[in-house]
């Protein structure tokens, strides 16, 4: 849950470098404009979350997914939006494939190799690659809080 | 710059998206219904909203008054929120500016303007 008002904003630096590229190289864009698009992004998100609600109501759920999502930029006007949505989410689900074929990959090689008769230490293995996963997040995280 | 929409991730690959999901997911939530959010639907919105930012500033520049100084002003934004029917909905968070001194000159007249409409009123009650 949100605590505090900063919470509820996105990283002022990410808007900036987002407009920044959008705009022309030289053009100077001032702090008070900076700090109200990142408002209108938190603005438009809600109101993109509540009007994705009544698609996901039509549609009897209890959970919003991808189509409500993109139902909604059709139903604000921002059908612009639409067709690289649908080529994020491709793009995306290809990752997340290619992580998961990556990972159960990596079980299997290392099945075979602990493949000596040794049932009990895959069992462990399980708990390490359970372990190796966390880390993994773990260290992540410190990445992100690096950025 | 590869880095633009496409962020650098944790481990180095190649993000499809700038903004952080997770702070996305807490602003989401933060709204009054109820219902979760799927990770795939987590992912549109957070693209949704980085084009939102691109279009709201792009065309903001292309029609605003800041082209001659090549500035992005509080005043460009506005007046997109007036004059487009798109980006209508931001109207009340990006009202147009006035001096204090305009203001107060409107509420004058609108003053003057109800007591001359309450003395006419008055008027023709002592007539009748």
């Amino acid at each position: 849950m949100a605590e505090r008002p900063e919470d509820l904003n996105l990283p002022n630096a990410v808007i900036t470098r987002i407009i920044k590229e959008a705009l022309l190289d030289g053009v100077n864009i001032s702090k008070e404009a900076q700090s109200v698009i990142s408002c209108a992004a938190s603005f438009f998100m809600l109101y993109a979350r509540s009007c994705a609600n009544n698609f996901e109501m039509k549609g009897k759920r209890k959970t919003l997914n991808d189509s409500d999502v993109l139902s909604t930029m059709e139903e604000m006007e921002f059908q612009r939006f639409v067709t690289p949505l649908k080529e994020a989410l491709e793009a995306y689900r290809r990752e997340q494939k290619g992580k998961k074929e990556a990972s159960e990959q990596k079980k299997k090689d290392k099945d075979k190799k602990t493949d000596s008769g040794e049932q009990d230490k895959s069992r462990d293995e399980d708990n390490d690659e359970d372990e190796e996963r966390l880390e993994e997040k773990e260290q992540n995280k410190e990445e992100e809080v690096d950025n | 710059m590869a880095d633009v929409v496409v962020g650098k991730d944790k481990c180095g690959e190649q993000r499809l998206v700038s903004l952080p999901l997770s702070r996305i997911r807490v602003i989401m939530k933060s709204s009054p219904e109820v219902s979760s959010i799927n990770q795939e639907a987590l992912v549109l919105t957070a693209k949704a909203t980085e084009l939102f930012v691109q279009y709201l500033a792009t065309y903001s520049y292309r029609h605003g008054s800041g082209k001659e100084k090549k500035a992005l002003t509080y005043s460009d934004l506005s007046n997109t929120a007036e004059e487009s029917e798109t980006f209508q909905f931001l109207a009340d968070i990006l009202p147009k500016k006035i001096l204090a001194s305009k203001y107060l000159k409107m509420l004058k007249e609108k003053r003057g303007e109800e007591e001359n409409n309450k003395d006419e009123s008055e008027d023709d009650e002592a007539e009748s």
